[in-house]
This record gives structure tokens, sequence and C-alpha cells, in this order.
């Protein structure tokens, strides 16, 4: 069987003072059905940015530029905007960080969702609140009744990401798009949440992109994970191969300068210097201004993928060359 | 470890409470109870973690403990002198010794001045350095102290990157070499390669200058790595306190369990833990009576409805929870 998406080439690019930026740049992905798919990434690599090509939502002056976007072989790209809204509202659903800015504050959260089933259904308001109703229960909101008629800023961050959560739901997607659903969350709260998007991954047989930068919901949630690195994706593989066998320099030190993996006291491994900004990134390996393993290609040529395993793939000239291997230093 | 010597700050039973006023004559109808009975100490040149969920009270502890807010009762002690009675010339000097480090450096950093002038106000105010050209040559020593180019000091804020105006916020509160820094989730808004070299940063500076911390958070992974020891906060009420190493390994407060197992696990061969504790936290507006935590707590009796729990002392710190009081007394006691 095919898979349920797949990304080839995708190129997005914002306007610079010396011409396009490409901020999401030739990146591959591939999703099986009922897959979690973890794309994982410091803050400004294009994690984001990459969500919001998939479901054609670039803001302006962003533009897709190149690449296909395949659901079920069908490439969403081609699509006319009204055959993509449908797309949208069935297909794929995605939920975002800050759940009050995607909710109405001056409607109530039951009617909004009702207005998202009816827009894509031509059910009654009566039987789109039922199912309204049945959805807060499946997303553990407690007395479901009762909030269907609250307004957003009567419920937790937990509750609205819920009814966020129900609301995504409600056209029963194959494939969910939540760009960092728990990071705006309390620790227990956090918990609770990864807890549901498990039950109903499970529960639904959906697919789940998950956008993070916190390795530790990488880890509860995903079944493979890929790493992005100034808009291009450095490596992927399953979760166990990331955490197990990470070989990627950009990977190794993500991980080791963790503080939740370090020993108290001792020195944090750093990573050196800081993300250059897309204005000047170096025509090579984007990486390659902070790597310990920096040599003649790096600076100049950009590394292809290389496989150091089954479905572990790495960018990396260190690697490619064999300088760099499995575990070691 | 003991209480032999007399920490560098003492805390004890500070409230803070903020009223809410409504209605046309803004009666005041009720408090928000953001920090209730709250006692620690930090001993000079450690680190003491404050941690809780957002709500809980840590930032106001911190505020008000510099005197940013103002709190209704109880005492701070600094090297043994009660800030909370001081007049305002006479906290001035410990304005000195006790600096405060924000989340966002953007917010707490004047964008229409230099970072120079930034960092050399404080020194100027508390008269270190005979001149400007001499604050200009320790800014740059700071700079350097920070790891950032001295060359950059008559940059604007917005030229650098969110890491790199952290280290200049840290710049600034060294110039005027304090005894305690207040950190109040600075590393928070950092990616982790960036948090990883301020952390390593602030480690190297409490080893060269025995400066003290209290580093509020919610971040129990950073608390971990490099707290000496830790309190943890609920509803305005500390719950549970003692060493990092103690908390981690045998938590007893149901609450600090419910935390560390929320904390989701890097660990490839180990996730999906214990379930989450449910429900969300009341407001501090309207805490439930008995114990804060009832309505969430897994392990709630009778009496933890209507009843404060007391502070018990274990082998190794404090907790407050009557399931602690029973096996405590079961123990011997303390």
């Amino acid at each position: 069987m095919s898979p349920l998406l797949e990304v080839e080439g995708l190129t997005t690019c914002f306007p610079g003072t010396r011409g396009p930026l490409p901020i999401v740049d030739g990146t591959h992905l591939s999703m099986e059905r009922g897959e979690v798919l973890a794309l994982v990434g410091e803050s400004g690599c294009g994690k984001s940015m990459t969500a919001l090509s998939l479901m054609r939502l670039v803001p302006k002056p962003g533009r897709i530029e190149a690449g296909r976007v395949l659901l079920d072989g069908r490439d969403l790209l081609e699509l006319r905007v009204t055959e993509m809204r449908a797309v949208r509202g069935s297909r794929m659903a995605m939920i975002f960080q800050e759940p009050m800015t995607s909710l109405n504050p001056v409607v109530r959260v039951g009617e909004q969702v009702v207005e998202a089933i009816r827009l894509h259904e031509p059910v009654s308001r009566a039987q789109a609140r039922e199912r309204c109703l049945e959805l807060f229960a499946e997303v553990g909101i407690p007395d479901p009744q009762a909030r269907l008629d609250v307004y957003p800023h009567q419920l937790s961050g937990g509750l609205k990401q819920r009814v966020m959560i129900a609301m995504a739901l409600s056209t029963r997607p194959d494939l969910l798009i939540a760009d960092e659903p728990t990071t705006a969350l309390d620790v227990t709260i956090q918990a609770q949440i990864v807890r549901l998007l498990q039950e109903l991954q499970r529960s639904r047989g959906m697919s789940i992109l998950l956008i993070t930068h916190d390795l530790g919901i990488v880890n509860e949630l995903s079944d493979r994970v890929a790493v992005m690195y100034a808009g291009r994706i450095v490596e992927t593989g399953s979760r166990v191969d990331i955490f197990r066998h990470a070989t990627h320099p950009y990977t190794r030190g993500l991980l080791r300068s963790n503080p939740v993996l370090a020993a108290p006291g001792e020195r944090l491994p750093e990573i050196a210097g800081v993300v250059p900004s897309p204005e000047d990134w170096s025509p090579g390996c984007r990486f390659a201004s902070r790597c310990r393993h920096c040599f003649e290609p790096c600076e100049a040529e950009v590394p292809g993928a290389t496989p150091v395993g089954e479905g572990h793939g790495v960018a990396c000239h260190a690697v490619a060359q064999g300088r760099l291997e499995g575990d070691a230093e | 470890m003991s209480a032999s010597a007399d920490p560098l700050l003492r805390v004890e039973g500070l409230r803070t409470w903020f009223p809410i006023k409504q209605g046309l004559f803004q009666r005041t109808t009720g408090h928000v109870q953001a920090v209730t009975d709250v006692a620690f100490e930090v001993a000079a040149g450690s680190t003491l973690a404050l941690v809780g969920e957002s709500g809980c009270g840590k930032t106001t502890a911190g505020r008000s403990i510099l005197r940013l807010t103002p709190a209704q009762a109880g005492r701070v002690l600094f090297d043994g002198v009660d800030l909370m009675a001081l007049d305002e010339a006479a906290l001035r000097p410990y304005r000195r010794e006790i600096q405060i480090i924000f989340q966002d450096p953007m917010a707490s950093l004047n964008p229409r001045m230099r970072v120079r002038d930034s960092v050399a106000e404080g020194m100027r105010s508390f008269d270190i350095g005979a001149d400007e050209a001499e604050r200009t040559r320790r800014v740059e020593e700071l700079f350097k102290r920070v790891q950032l180019d001295p060359a950059h000091i008559w940059r604007y804020p917005h030229e650098f990157s969110g890491g790199q105006r952290q280290r200049i916020c840290i710049a600034r509160a060294l110039a005027v070499e304090p005894r305690l820094i207040v950190c109040d989730e600075a590393v928070s808004a950092l990616d982790v390669s960036i948090q990883a070299q301020i952390l390593n940063l602030l480690g190297d500076l409490q080893k060269e200058l025995g400066i003290a911390y209290l580093f509020i958070t919610h971040d129990l992974g950073v608390v971990r790595y490099l707290a000496d020891r830790v309190a943890v906060m609920y509803l305005g009420r500390i719950v549970e306190s003692g060493s990092t190493e103690r908390i981690f390994a045998d938590p007893q407060h149901p609450y600090t369990r419910a935390l560390l197992a929320a904390a989701p696990s890097v660990d490839p061969d180990r996730r999906g833990g214990a379930p989450p504790v449910l429900g969300d936290v009341p407001s501090p507006s309207d805490p439930p009576p008995g114990c804060p935590f009832h309505p969430r707590c897994p392990e709630v009796l009778e009496r933890c409805r209507t009843e404060a729990p007391p502070e018990v002392a274990l082998a190794e710190g404090r907790v407050r929870c009557f399931l602690a009081e029973s096996a405590g007394t079961a123990a011997g006691g303390d």
C-alpha cells in the first residue's frame, strides 16, 4: 500500500533582501497510515512552515515554490482552492500551540464545533450538536453537556486545547497535524493531552504529524522522527534510531545539550554559536559553521541523504565519507 | 546542609494576597491568594529551585522577596536583616545585593538604550567605577565574562539574538556584584542548545563568584540538573521541600509525585508512565478548603477536604501532607 502522505522536494520561500529565502528547502517526508511522525527542531528551523505548507496555509508574502504533497497519491499543490478547502475540512486537520488564537472569543464553544461540522456535512443543527456532544466526551471534557454553552475564556488552557482537538476530529481526518499542541500547557496538563492524543490515534487509526521542539514529547508520542535544522531535514529515523543511534552532529548535539539527560553538576555539552539567520545560510550544509566535524565539502555543497540503517537517513558529508560512524565521537 | 550557619536568605511566613475589587465603589470582595505562608532558605553560593505550574505563586514569591510586589506578612531575612522592616533608603544597599533576571530579556532591556548603558546603569546608581570611561571598561570585561564580543557594547538590544540578550541581562545583574540572583524562568524561552550555554554560564559564575540563585521555574529537567535544593509550590503554598536528590528519588507529596510522573520521558525504552493526574489547577482566588491539592489528589483522605495538612519534618526536608504525618508517626517521628 502506498504511504498516506508523501512530500517531495517541498520548498517554501519568503522574500529576503537578496532574493527569495527557502525557509522550507527541498523537504522530503513520508508517512504511513496510522503512524505518528515527529518533526523536531528549534525555533525558526521551518517546522511550522512545513506544516502550514502541507495545509496550503502559508501566510503571505510566503509562497510554495516547488515540490509535491501527495495525499493518497493526489498532489495537493495541484488542487483548486475549493478542492483544497474540502481536503482541509475532511482528510486533514490542524491544531495549534495557542488554542485561544484559534477559537472565536465571542461565540460559545459548542456553536463553533457545530459550525465546523455543518460546513463540511449536510446535517441538521440538532444532529451536529449531538455529534459535538459525543466529540466532547471522546476528548475527555468533563460534563460535556454544560460545556457546550460556555465561552472560550471560561475554559482552562487544557480544556480549550481539548475543544480544539474535538473540532479537528469533527470531520474524521486521516491526518492530524499538531503544531506544538502542548507547549503552552503546564506539565500535568501536558501529560493529559499527550495521553489523549495517544488514545485517539489508536482508537481512530489516525496519522499524526507532530511538530515540536520537545524531545520528551517526541519520545512519548512518535513512531518516527525527522530532525530539521535551518529549513532542511538533517536526519530521519525511527524513534529508537534517533534516541539511541543519533548520527547527525546536530541531532547528537541537541540530545546531549538537554539537561534532562545530563548528570547534575557536569557541564552540558554545548552546540557552539547560534542558529544562522536565513540571510546568512551557507551554500553547503547549514550546520557547518557550528559543526566540530566540518571539512572541505561542507561549506560548499549541500549534503544528500545517506542511509545509515533501515529507514534511517542522515544528510551529512562527514557521515557519507565515513568520517563519522555510528556512535563514535 | 544543616542550619548551623545563618543562610544568606531566609523567608518566613511570607503572604502576598491581591485584593479583588468589584462594583461601583471598588469594594474588596475577595483575594487572589498568590502566596500563603511560604518559608524557605537559600544558603550562600547555592541554588534553590522554586518549582510549580503557572499560577502557583512562584513568581510572586520571588518578586515579594525583592519588594517589587508588596507582601502583607512575613519576614525576608537577608544576612539576618529583615528586608520587610526597612524603609526605601535602608533597603537600597540590598537592592544591589539581590538582582533578578526575567524570562523575556527583550522586555527587560530598554530597546532605545545602547546595551552598554543598560549594563552600566546599575553601576552608576551605586557609584561603582570612578567615571564613565572606567564603567565602559567594566562593561567590556563583563561582556567577555558572559562570552559576548566586547566590541558590541554600543549596539541596541534588537541587534542580538535571544540567547545573547539573556547574556546581556546576566552581565547587567553581575555589574553590581550581587550575592543572590533571582532567576525567574530565565532559561524557559530559550531553545535547548542555547539553554545549555546559559546554564553552563550560570554554573561557572556560581563556582567562580559564589553567587546564590533562587531559580524560579516549571522545568523539572533544569531543576534536577542545577538545583541543590527544591521547594515545590502548589496554589500559593510550598507543599514539599528538600535536597534535589531526595525530591527526585523519593518524593513524598502526591503533587510532587504527580509532577515528576507528568514530565515526559526521553528514555526510548520507557514511555507512557503512570496515568496523569486529573483535572485542572483551581483558581487561587477561590482555593479549595483543606489541602489545596485534595480535588486532584489520587490518595485523598476524608480529612484532606476540610483540614489544612500540617507541615511534617522528614528525615530530609519537609512536606505538608496528612499521609506523611501518619507515616512519620509510624516511623517514630522525625
